[in-house]
């Protein structure tokens, strides 16, 4: 699967990473050369194969439902490159 | 002797029967920091105050008889963990200016054990690279040389910095992070031993995610038995990180001293990959012949699916990542660009936050995860990786560790394997494996190159058996004695 100059922009808008015209072409390449590279994998059988989504071979651990941490407003702010109060701000959303 | 030039095991030691104190250790790392770094780039930030502090405090525990097993040594701490209000970049613009209000687990526990933290080291941009070539904050150089040229070479990568620092004796060891061979190939390039634990062992708790199902802290020292104190100190469980393993941790330091008599070691055929320079494959069988001096049987396993493992991890490793990094948005934290609106909000401050690398991994990971292709890519992906997984405990019921080389090559000059993402993904290929199996993996300086490059020997061992891992480790250094340093050296020796 080779990827299209409208794939590539449709994947950066997706990634939610502005790509200028210019840079289409060169991402294109540099895009297709790695999934040329990663098609090896469709040789390997893996019929019956069951997934493996983790690092450790052990049961993820559950743990109470309860609010174990908060009121820590101003740590949590406390990076905000924006902020009101007690809230972080974004460009208007709503007219 | 220096004391730049003292193993962790001797600094403990000698501060312990107050030979010097754990101010004037620090004090002569912190000189070999401020002589060194302005030429390495090892370190990113560099807190000589809260060092000076940190070393203050050390030198009262000691005078009181109450030393833990890190009072007063001086590490350097990968630029990934979150370090309370001590700025942590992980080598990004988009986190340029981030104070994390927390610590992390491991730099908390290392923080427990009197340890003194000198600054934060370089990496490669979000640890996505073999380099240190990705980073923002510019690259690390390798303080060692090829033999009559002065090449500035790449420390490896991701943990560049950490390695570079501990080679040029300007910190005693190092935190690192391994996700495809982050640890190991660094130390190898550098001629240091370091370790990726078995996924679990050290929490990830605070460290900044890259591809959470493979990210592990790990320890860099100048040897084994140095690394074998400070993973004790880094590993243990935490609730903080879901997967975390609750299992005791053991003496690794007494581990060291086990030897491989009767032990059984696995050569993994498929790894004698085509176009292995002559003389990684003869440092290899080199290895092998300690080993059998030792005592131990040599053994021939198959892993069979080795030939796919770096490609499984260059859709596994993208797509966690895209993921993952979906939080540097410009609203919480981190970088924020001008905009109209929110969504250009997002795409301007993650196109000057992101630096080229890490764009494409996040193409990359967003593609295979898109509507239409999971199939085709992530899930296949995931089944390769169950049967990379199989291979080692298949292998693993015959052998109690496998030799490898670690990297298919010494340290390459800044500016080499650049143009092509493939060439540079390439130098993974023997410590992938080990990763997407999650089992624990150490790199030993073995010899030099025949251009006087150090060459590292992987070993890698069942899960949750580092001890296993540090015994046969500590059989090679010994008979490797590899001795050799860097050019670039504090005091300015060799």
């Amino acid at each position: 699967m080779s990827l299209d100059t409208t794939t590539v922009r449709r994947i950066a808008k997706l990634a939610r990473i502005r790509v200028e015209e210019g840079e289409v072409a060169r991402l294109q390449t540099e895009l297709n050369g790695i999934l040329g590279w990663i098609e090896l994998l469709s040789e390997v059988d893996v019929e019956g194969v069951q997934p493996l989504t983790g690092g450790a071979q052990i049961a993820l651990r559950l743990r109470e439902d309860a609010v174990t941490d908060g009121n820590i407003a101003e740590r949590v702010l406390a990076n905000a490159p924006d902020r009101v109060g007690e809230f972080f701000t974004v460009p208007k959303v709503v007219e | 002797m220096m004391l730049t030039d003292l193993t962790i095991a001797a600094a403990r030691d000698g501060l312990r029967a107050k030979k010097f104190s754990a101010a004037e250790l620090t004090q002569a790392h912190l000189d070999a920091v401020a002589a060194l770094n302005p030429r390495l780039n090892a370190f990113i930030t560099v807190a000589p105050e809260l060092a000076a502090q940190q070393a203050a405090a050390a030198d009262a525990a000691l005078a009181t008889g109450n030393a833990a097993p890190l009072t007063g040594i001086p590490l350097a701490i990968k630029d990934l963990f979150c370090t309370e209000n001590m700025r942590t970049t992980a080598g990004s613009k988009i986190l340029e200016s981030f104070v994390p209000p927390y610590e992390s687990t491991v730099t908390a526990n290392l923080l427990r054990d009197g340890a003194v933290f000198l600054g934060k080291a370089n990496l490669d941009e979000f640890a996505m690279g073999s380099s240190n070539m990705t980073s923002a904050f510019g690259p690390v150089e390798n303080p060692w040389k090829r033999r009559d040229s002065d090449a500035a070479l790449v420390p490896g990568g991701s943990s560049g910095g950490s390695a570079a620092a501990v080679a040029a004796r300007i910190a005693m060891g190092a935190t690192g992070t391994d996700t495809g061979g982050s640890i190991r190939q660094p130390a190898a390039f550098c001629g240091l031993a370091g370790i990726k634990p078995t996924y679990g062992r050290c929490s990830r708790w605070g460290v900044v995610a890259f591809a959470s199902s493979l990210d592990q802290p790990g320890p860099f020292a100048r040897t084994v038995q140095d690394c074998a104190i400070l993973l004790g100190s880094m590993a243990g469980f935490d609730a903080m990180d879901s997967t975390s393993v609750n299992l005791p941790v053991p003496d690794y330091e007494a581990a060291c001293r086990r030897g491989v008599a009767g032990m059984r070691i696995g050569v993994p055929r498929e790894y004698r990959a085509d176009g292995m320079p002559a003389e990684i494959d003869a440092l290899w069988r080199t290895g092998l012949d300690w080993l059998r001096e030792a005592g131990a049987e040599i053994v021939d396993v198959s892993l069979p699916h080795t030939k796919y493992g770096l490609a499984t991890y260059y859709i596994v490793a993208p797509a966690e990542a895209s993921s993952n990094l979906a939080r540097y948005d410009g609203v919480r934290f981190g970088l924020r660009e001008p905009s109209h609106d929110l969504t250009d909000l997002y795409e301007r401050t993650r196109a000057a936050g992101f630096g080229a690398e890490v764009k494409r991994r996040i193409l990359i990971g967003t593609y295979v995860l898109s509507a239409g292709y999971y199939d085709a890519y992530y899930l296949r992906a995931q089944k390769v990786r169950a049967l990379i997984l199989k291979d080692f405990t298949d292998a693993f019921t015959g052998v109690d560790a496998l030799l490898t080389p670690t990297a298919p090559s010494a340290a390459f000059a800044q500016g080499e394997k650049m143009d092509d993402p493939v060439a540079m993904y390439l130098n993974d290929i023997f410590t992938v494996p080990a990763s997407m199996a999650g089992v624990p993996a150490m790199s030993v300086p073995a010899g030099l190159s025949a251009q006087g490059l150090p060459l590292g020997l992987q070993i890698i061992g069942r899960p949750y058996d580092e001890e296993t891992v540090f015994a046969v480790s500590q059989v090679i250094e010994t008979a490797a004695a590899f001795s050799a340093t860097p050019a670039v050296i504090a005091g300015g020796r060799a």
